[in-house]
């Protein structure tokens, strides 16, 4: 653990501290993002997305257990595939998106957990292959060994329920924005009951794909950094078919899905 | 149980370091803090040490809470112990000070470190240790954690090891110091899960531990509905003054519960309107509270985390 600063213990599990970055630090952050670029993308040049892709990311985690991510994109052409990577957590990729024709890609919003101090790092895979990224530095403790403040039991009720709330109705070709809140306390194996000396197993949410009607909107693919009970923000094209349809499935295979009709504007 | 009962045993082994070594008063870097803290008689027999408006630091031993005792006519009630084992030694060594009736009961009325870590200091007295029923499930999933962050902070040796309740609480109860009753009332999810207040029958002085902040910020870790709603029924207990937990050390009850209440609501308000209007999570946590930015200390580090917590919470409404 790294030497604290200014520490809250008063009134929530998770810690934030702040202090100085050392340059070893520096140096380490680079080698290890250049790692995880390499297993992700091999020897494919991935370019300074400063200018089309932005990270919305709070430079101190008030709640590290729950800390709010926002991408947006303003690529001129289509983006294929969008990366969240945290870089200095257990399982870095917190999320990789692979947009279907009714996306729109313009903004994404989800909550993440952040293990400790990290860059956070944003990669958009556009039509033509092109790799363009971004990064944010964020300061965090304790994101992932947080206790849930309550009983496995309690934060298991309800599993699998699903909302979705769009944003006013739909005209459709017109972008709609979605919220999609799925109940499901995410266990990522590292949150330790004291007494038993033994760590709640690891169930965690590994996929959700979004469809209109014939359509995809998106699959993700997600692992423990994802916050529990997730929340994501997304927009998306209506096909004026009227049905979204929402799929989700655990490291346990459970699987979930939900229909919503899509409040379409009658004219 | 073993556990407490084979620390009592190395406390006793360790009496002599406990008090002259690592955990000597006089020895800790903190000496000037320390001789400025004192208890203030709140009412006949009610002793409170105003905590300092701070987070935990090496400095302040993590004494940020208001603690004490009250002193019967047979023995004596610690309200709350402290934030560390230093805090729990300074308070027992003051009570010694103060009078020579037993120590029986020591009140842990929260999870919270700065209320449940000096409770190891008081395990050579043999105390009862009460607590909410719902205590010991907190302190399983998050007991160590907290040990582990605030020993970070202030070093593991000044922490101490984690105490149990030895009663606990589902609704109400009471306990005797002999002709004076004090009693208990467990409260449904509110400031935490698990939060505990008392009623010192003979003076009349409500002591609501954290479910009542006054200066300091309040921190949101049970139920924002919850705490509004336990509040009313503190309320109705109809106590004239009490003991907060953050904050000067006996106030108007109905008063610092209208701040309280105040800042709770535009909480609730604010982040149901930003829900409403599909504002994210994002959106609120800039927005929200910022009209109560000057009425409360640390205003900045704790409100994001509050608004958060209630979004969290009235998302599913
Ligand atoms: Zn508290």
């Amino acid at each position: 653990m790294k030497i604290l600063g200014k520490v809250s213990v008063v009134a929530l599990g998770i810690l934030v501290s702040s202090g100085p970055l050392r340059a070893d630090d520096q140096s380490e952050r680079e080698a290890r993002w250049k790692d995880i670029e390499t297993s992700l993308f091999g020897a494919r040049v991935v370019q300074n997305g400063d200018g089309v892709i932005a990270l919305d990311a709070p430079v101190r985690a008030d709640d590290a257990s729950l800390v709010p991510m926002g991408i947006t994109l303003s690529a001129k052409q289509p983006v294929k595939s969008l990366y969240l990577v945290i870089d200095d957590n257990p399982a870095p990729v917190a999320a990789h998106y692979t947009f279907g024709p009714a996306a729109d890609p313009r903004e994404i919003k989800m909550r993440v957990r952040v293990n400790t101090y990290t860059n956070v790092h944003v990669v958009a895979e556009l039509a033509d292959g092109t790799l363009l990224e971004t990064e944010k530095f964020v300061k965090a403790s304790g994101g992932c060994s947080a206790p849930m403040g309550m009983s496995d039991e309690e934060a298991m009720k309800g599993m699998g329920e699903m909302r979705v709330k769009f944003a006013g109705d739909a005209t459709p070709s017109k972008p709609v924005d979605a919220t999609l809140m799925v109940r499901h306390p995410n266990f990522n194996g590292m949150q330790m009951n004291q007494l038993t000396r033994m760590y709640t197993p690891a169930r965690y949410i590994q996929t959700i794909a979004v469809s209109d009607g014939p359509q995809k909107v998106f699959d993700l693919e997600t692992g423990i950094s994802l916050a529990s009970n997730p929340v994501i923000n997304f927009a998306f094209v209506p096909t004026g078919k009227g049905q979204l349809k929402v799929d989700v499935t655990d490291s346990e295979n459970s699987h979930w899905e939900k229909t919503v009709p899509v409040p379409t504007l009658s004219n | 149980m073993v556990a407490v009962k084979q620390w009592v045993e190395n406390m006793r082994l360790d009496r002599r370091k406990a008090l002259f070594g690592t955990f000597c008063l006089c020895c800790l870097p903190t000496i000037g803090r320390t001789a400025a803290f004192k208890v203030e008689e709140v009412a006949p027999g009610v002793f409170i040490r105003r905590g300092v408006d701070e987070d935990a630091t090496p400095q302040n031993r993590d004494a940020i809470a208001n603690i004490g005792f009250i002193v019967g006519r047979d023995s004596v009630l610690v309200t709350d112990s402290g934030g560390s084992l230093g805090d729990g030694l300074w308070l027992r060594e003051t009570i010694k000070a103060t009078t020579a009736k037993p120590i029986k009961y020591v009140v842990l009325s929260h999870i919270h470190p700065d209320h449940i870590f000096g409770a190891a200091a008081f395990v050579p007295d043999d105390p009862v240790f009460i607590g909410h029923a719902k205590l010991r499930a907190a302190l399983e999933t998050r007991g160590e954690f907290y040990r582990d962050k605030l020993s970070e902070i202030i070093g593991v040796d000044q922490v101490g090891p984690l105490v149990r309740p030895t009663l606990e609480i589902a609704d109400g109860g009471e306990v005797d110091l002999g002709g004076r009753i004090i009693g208990f009332k467990a409260h449904g999810p509110a400031h935490t899960m698990c939060d505990l207040s008392m009623l010192d029958r003979q003076s009349g002085l409500l002591l609501p531990a954290d479910l009542l902040f006054v200066s300091r910020i309040p921190a949101l870790d049970g139920s924002l509905l919850g705490w509004l709603k336990e509040l009313e029924t503190l309320k109705a207990m109809g106590a004239a003054k009490a003991v907060p937990g953050h904050g000067a050390v006996c106030v108007d009850f109905a008063r610092a519960a209208s701040d309280l209440t105040r800042y709770l609501t535009v909480l609730r308000d604010g982040v149901r309107t930003q829900i409403k209007q599909d504002g994210s999570l994002q959106q609120a946590i800039k927005t929200v509270g910022a009209a109560e930015r000057s009425n409360w200390l640390l205003f900045d580090d704790y409100n994001v985390r509050n608004v958060t917590q209630a979004y969290k919470e009235l998302e599913w409404e």
